[in-house]
């Protein structure tokens, strides 16, 4: 690929998704683009490139943006993030929602939403202890593609495999031909929303919980702020924030500080636990 | 070092199976079908097994049968690895008590989380 035309398309990327493309990821740009050129009937890169430049057809430089921000995802992915949601995060939201209860959880960046039905799981699996409450889980991406993907919650044989329990396979899918459905019941309990999150935030509502992991690492300082806190705004003091094991708030922002011992739990600078113990 | 059992009449899928075992720092047996694998259990019994479905003389679902009656035959974690993917046989399997189950084809992520799952890793 020509210099200039990284250069193009990175900075159409930056622009339109925050991600930052370094120049040793030039080989994930050809092989992620390849495909779009296809669907287009272009012959190659340097007809793509040339396109951007002259057309800027939208649904062209949608497709490449959506290309470029897929990433992978599993079940219960890391696992522990979940073990401390069921133990450390959840118990004080029962208690002080008492009144309400209602939940709402916000799985930022949700891909094809297995962070979000591996929670709805979760929740289910708690039986009793969380009857009668309700839970607003919203999963969000910038592509359409992974919104479309995660609302039918139909898997491969390998997705289902990767860090999901079979009794959970069992209890929550039905077989479709040769994938698996998560069940109507899952389903009904998540929406999904196409949405930047370099956008405006506000319409999302507040929550109480934020999953946003394995983001950041993709956005360059200026914008891992930005986003940081404009995710602050959308928590009351005793919010929580999940982030990726890579990640930090460390010199990013003060809005969030790290939760004691918990690795890749965040809460906010108002939270009653950072308070000095009188 | 955790001991684990494969089963499989394939010597191919045992030896992909043992590589990643092994990588995960288990010490692996080999049983070729379920009559086999009773003869490894009654001489001392793993802390795993992997356990193919189809196989001459004894399939693996008559083995982990027979396995969960045996004394001591509870102890060790049963993960299914076979191409029978319907529902209906893995609800079989985990009746029968099996622990995991894998749908083939597999690789070392899906082994190690599974294992993980159980406890084993």
């Amino acid at each position: 690929m020509k210099v200039e035309d990284f250069d193009m398309f990175s900075a159409l990327l930056k622009q339109r998704s925050g991600l930052v493309l370094t120049p040793d990821k030039a080989y994930l740009l050809e092989s992620r683009l390849m495909p779009v050129a296809r669907k287009w009937n272009m012959k190659g890169l340097d007809e793509l490139a040339g396109s951007v430049r002259t057309r800027r057809d939208e649904a062209l430089l949608r497709d490449i943006t959506e290309a470029m921000t897929t990433n992978e995802s599993s079940f219960f992915r890391d696992q522990r993030p979940f073990d401390l949601f069921r133990d450390v995060v959840l118990p004080p939201l029962l208690q002080t929602r008492a009144s309400r209860r209602t939940i709402r959880i916000w799985s930022a960046a949700c891909s094809s939403g297995q962070e979000a039905y591996s929670l709805c799981m979760l929740l289910q699996e708690l039986g009793p202890k969380t009857a009668g409450w309700r839970f607003e889980i919203l999963g969000t991406d910038i592509s359409s593609e992974m919104v479309e993907r995660a609302r039918a919650g139909i898997y491969t044989q390998f997705e289902v495999q990767r860090g999901l329990p079979i009794q959970h396979l069992v209890k929550y899918f039905k077989q479709v031909g040769d994938k698996w459905q998560i069940n109507e019941q899952i389903r009904s309990m998540v929406q999904f929303r196409e949405f930047n999150l370099l956008g405006d935030l506000s319409p999302l509502g507040q929550f109480d919980v934020v999953f946003c992991r394995n983001v950041l690492i993709y956005f360059d300082q200026p914008t891992k702020t930005r986003v940081l806190e404009n995710i602050a705004r959308l928590l009351p003091p005793d919010g929580v924030l999940y982030l990726g094991g890579a990640e930090t708030v460390l010199g990013i922002t003060e809005r969030f500080k790290p939760m004691d011992n918990q690795r890749g739990l965040y809460v906010t600078a108002a939270s009653p636990k950072l308070a000095p113990a009188v | 070092m955790k001991s684990c059992l494969v089963v499989d009449d394939s010597r191919v899928v045992r030896k992909v199976a043992r590589k990643i075992l092994e990588e995960l720092s288990f010490a692996c047996t080999e049983a070729e079908d379920g009559r086999q694998a009773m003869e490894v259990c009654q001489a001392a019994m793993p802390d795993a097994i992997l356990l193919d479905w189809n196989m001459p003389v004894m399939t693996g679902i008559e083995f982990l049968r027979r396995l969960r009656k045996m004394a001591g035959g509870d102890r060790p974690k049963v993960v299914f690895c076979t191409t029978e993917n319907d529902l209906a046989h893995i609800q079989e399997a985990l009746s029968a008590g099996a622990n995991e189950y894998i749908m083939k084809p597999f690789d070392s992520d899906i082994i190690q989380t599974k294992f993980a799952q159980v406890g084993l890793i």
